[in-house]
């Protein structure tokens, strides 16, 4: 976001040319290493994009700083090992009701605690909203230890969790996106309308938890254990499915490609298809969004608080319609990745990687423009599985002056943090010298 | 008898670590509300700062090391603190040139300062990754103890036993040392004066001739020695690892916010505030409840939440402040 916005200016011609030159590059990656890995970096670049059209709901339209990506994505990751994967039999018998129980338990202290402290006054009010609040947190634990002992407790080696509905993968993916707007709700309520870099502080800590009790409720996604073969969804095959089935063999060898090669490629385009069909569909409707009068609002909003406010717009409010709409789509996001991946292995959200790159690839792209988010998640995403492929190389070219030995292997072996470095430098880069990002908005 | 027992178990699981961690959480919490009052933003590249600080510390530790001279019972790092403090201060003073200098010349919105910190953030990340690499290191080469637990049973007979690490001491006295001198330098001398006026009203300070450029760069230089001193305290007592530094950014606003942000005082209330909430609520009291309830042995660890979700700690802590009182427990400003 820029203090000096200034309206038009860019070339017609500027974005589709950026777009040629990102499908140029993913072609060039095709032919030079191999079309699964280019398809890879492209299946992993859209959904990257889907989560950039939500950060950029956020900064872009509302200059909301969301240091907490990575919480709504990791949480809308939950879903799809919720939903899609079979049930684990007699688990829900042994601590299902224990484990509703206590979260009734802990929802009735909550809001017994929120009712005295509307209702009393005086001294007495704190005092009573800590009795209830500790009693209530001992009841809680009361309940819901023993029903989750009990559900580790059914075939650890493989399951020890509540296991998921048994319901197609599709239709985890809105599922996962309640869920992060549910907890962007929560946050947002608490720690928007007050200083701008607050959002931030809480975003960051509610990041760390969601992804701790990821990594620690075994009960539920079986923590650090990793949860495997998560369903794929609907229209995408299992490679071992193709190479047995003898058309597509014959089909293979008839384009003169091997089976398996053939097989592999084909579940990474129909995955292309799925995360085309939805990324079209977001795309759809933030642009309608943001040429509404919603859209404007929104923007008079962030580019002039105290004037919006004067015009009569509830400036908190917007801030958090849109603060929970953008974390859906991050959650969106997220569920679509961990069913792109087929497994849940929470001990791989790193903040670096998941919420502060994709703020850079928001703002490369261009804050506030829906196709620049697009654009910025693609390409940083290029750049960033280049930079970790080409840093030895380069780093042994800057290396090579110096005598071989301690210093220059200690050069080479850091290369693959290069891409923290690149990453640094092309965001300062891009705040200094065009904070418009590559396709400004309009 | 089960009575002194139960009180040296909290003294020693619970007084002792969470002191030496609040201090450490409070001389963190001082440099982000600096920054925060002198030049208005929260600066995330904080506790990437504390994990280059460190770094360096700990190159210079191994120089040092390489060439015999040590400390005799103190570790060597504290010897190579200063040397820290002075790369670690350029570096804040380089990256304020490169960097921030533009955005307070265009007057830029304090959210974008945060975003530019954020890039910071990320360089300063890959510096301490190239310096030091991502794994976990002990650079602590002093003496272990100041009393171990065989000491203690042999001074006092209990059964219960408590250890002093020297690391723990070291952090507590350095950091009175520390603290004492930034608030003599920020109450008693010129410079200190005219930074708390500048934090006060930009603008009368400027009137009155106060010259901005001295003030930034006198506040970065602060922040670095600050951040180095945390870091090489933190790592000596734990261990250290660039990524847990990182980590360490949230109880740090946590600490800083709760005292209110911008409020040196409140700064290191705020840190220990965080680290007693934090070390007692993951504590197991299985062993003082058994020593003071007798005749009851509960079934659990009597821990009130896992280790793991000591961030949940400082989290909810920040939350119900930024409810009940988002100007912090002393008065912090929010602009």
């Amino acid at each position: 976001m820029s203090t000096t916005r200034q309206p038009g200016g860019s070339s017609a011609i500027r974005a589709p040319l950026f777009f040629a030159i990102m499908a140029v590059l993913i072609l060039f990656e095709g032919f030079s290493s191999g079309w699964n890995s280019a398809l890879g970096i492209l299946n992993m670049g859209l959904l990257s994009a889907i989560m950039a059209l939500g950060v950029n709901m956020q900064w872009g339209y509302a200059g909301l700083f969301n240091a907490g990506a990575m919480g709504f994505l990791a949480l809308g990751g939950l879903a799809p090992v919720l939903i899609s994967m079979p049930p684990t039999p007699g688990a829900f018998k042994a601590g299902g009701p224990g484990i509703m129980l206590a979260f009734f338990i802990a929802i009735v202290a909550v809001l017994a605690a929120v009712w005295i402290w509307r209702n009393l006054t005086g001294r007495l009010r704190g005092l009573a909203v800590t009795a209830v609040l500790i009693v209530g947190f001992f009841v809680y634990r009361w309940a819901f230890d023993p029903a989750v002992a009990a559900i580790e407790a059914i075939n650890p080696s493989a399951q020890g969790n509540l296991g998921g509905l048994g319901l197609p993968t599709l239709i985890s993916w809105p599922v996962g996106a309640v869920l992060a707007a549910g907890a962007a709700w929560l946050v947002g309520k608490t720690a928007l309308g007050l200083r701008s870099d607050y959002l931030a502080i809480a975003t960051l800590g509610i990041a760390e938890i969601l992804v701790a009790v990821l990594k620690n409720e075994q009960w539920l996604d079986r923590g650090v254990l990793n949860v495997n073969g998560i369903p794929r969804p609907w229209p995408v095959p299992y490679e071992i499915d193709l190479q047995n089935s003898p058309d597509f063999v014959a089909k293979a060898q008839s384009w003169g490609m091997d089976p398996q090669l053939a097989s592999t490629i084909t579940v990474k385009l129909a995955y292309l298809l799925l995360f085309v069909v939805v990324l079209a569909v977001l795309i759809w409707l933030t642009q309608k969004a943001l040429k509404s009068p919603w859209g404007r609002m929104m923007r008079a909003i962030r580019d002039n608080e105290i004037s919006a406010a004067a015009m009569g717009k509830n400036v908190t409010r917007r801030h958090l319609q849109i603060f929970v709409l953008g974390s859906a789509v991050i959650g969106l996001a997220g569920a679509m990745m961990i069913s792109l991946d087929g497994q849940m292995t929470p001990t791989s959200y790193n903040p670096l990687r998941y919420t502060f790159l994709i703020l850079v690839m928001v703002i490369v792209g261009g804050s506030g423009n829906n196709w620049g988010s697009i654009l910025g998640g693609v390409l940083i995403w290029y750049v960033w599985v280049k930079a970790g492929d080409w840093g030895p190389d380069i780093m042994a070219a800057l290396a090579s002056p110096f005598p071989e030995g301690g210093f220059k292997e200690h050069l080479i072996q850091s290369a693959p943090h290069m891409r923290m470095l690149v990453m640094g430098a092309i965001l300062l880069g891009v705040l200094r010298f065009s904070p418009r990002g590559l396709l400004p908005e309009k | 008898m089960d009575l002194i027992n139960a009180l040296v178990a909290i003294t020693n699981y619970v007084i002792i670590p969470a002191t030496a961690y609040g201090a450490q959480l409070a001389l963190g919490a001082l440099g982000v509300t600096l920054i925060y009052s002198i030049l208005r933003f929260s600066n995330f590249a904080h506790g990437d700062t504390m994990a280059f600080g460190t770094g360096i510390v700990i190159l210079i530790t191994w120089g040092f090391q390489a060439m015999g001279i040590s400390l005799g019972p103190l570790p060597t790092a504290l010897l190579a603190l200063p040397f820290g403090i002075i790369v670690t201060a350029a570096l804040m003073l380089g990256t304020d040139k490169v960097v921030y200098q533009y955005y307070r010349k265009v007057r830029a919105a304090p959210v974008v300062m945060v975003m530019v910190s954020v890039g910071v953030m990320f360089v300063m990340n890959a510096l301490t990754r190239f310096l030091i690499g991502v794994d976990q290191i002990n650079f602590d080469d002093g003496a272990r103890f100041v009393i171990n637990a065989r000491q203690w049973r042999e001074m006092t007979g209990l059964s219960e036993p408590l250890t002093l690490r020297s690391t723990q001491v070291i952090t507590v006295v350095t950091a009175i040392i520390t603290v004492a001198a930034l608030f003599w330098f920020l109450g008693k001398t010129r410079t200190g004066k005219s930074m708390r006026a500048y934090s006060d009203n930009e603008d009368l300070a400027l009137l009155s001739g106060i010259d901005p450029n001295r003030v930034v760069a006198v506040t970065w230089i602060i922040t670095g020695a600050l951040a180095t001193i945390a870091g090489t305290l933190y790592g000596l007592d734990k261990s250290f690892k660039a990524f847990t530094y990182f980590q360490l950014l949230l109880p740090i606003f946590a600490s800083a916010i709760v005292g209110g942000i911008g409020n040196p005082v409140g700064a290191i209330a705020g840190g220990f505030v965080i680290s007693f909430s934090e070390v007692g609520l993951t504590y197991a009291w299985k062993k003082v409840v058994t020593y003071l309830i007798p005749n009851w042995q509960p079934d659990g660890l009597v821990q009130l939440l896992s280790t793991d979700y000591k961030y949940a700690v400082s989290f909810t802590i920040l939350i119900l402040v930024l409810i009940f009182k988002p100007t912090g427990l002393f008065k912090g400003k929010i602009v």
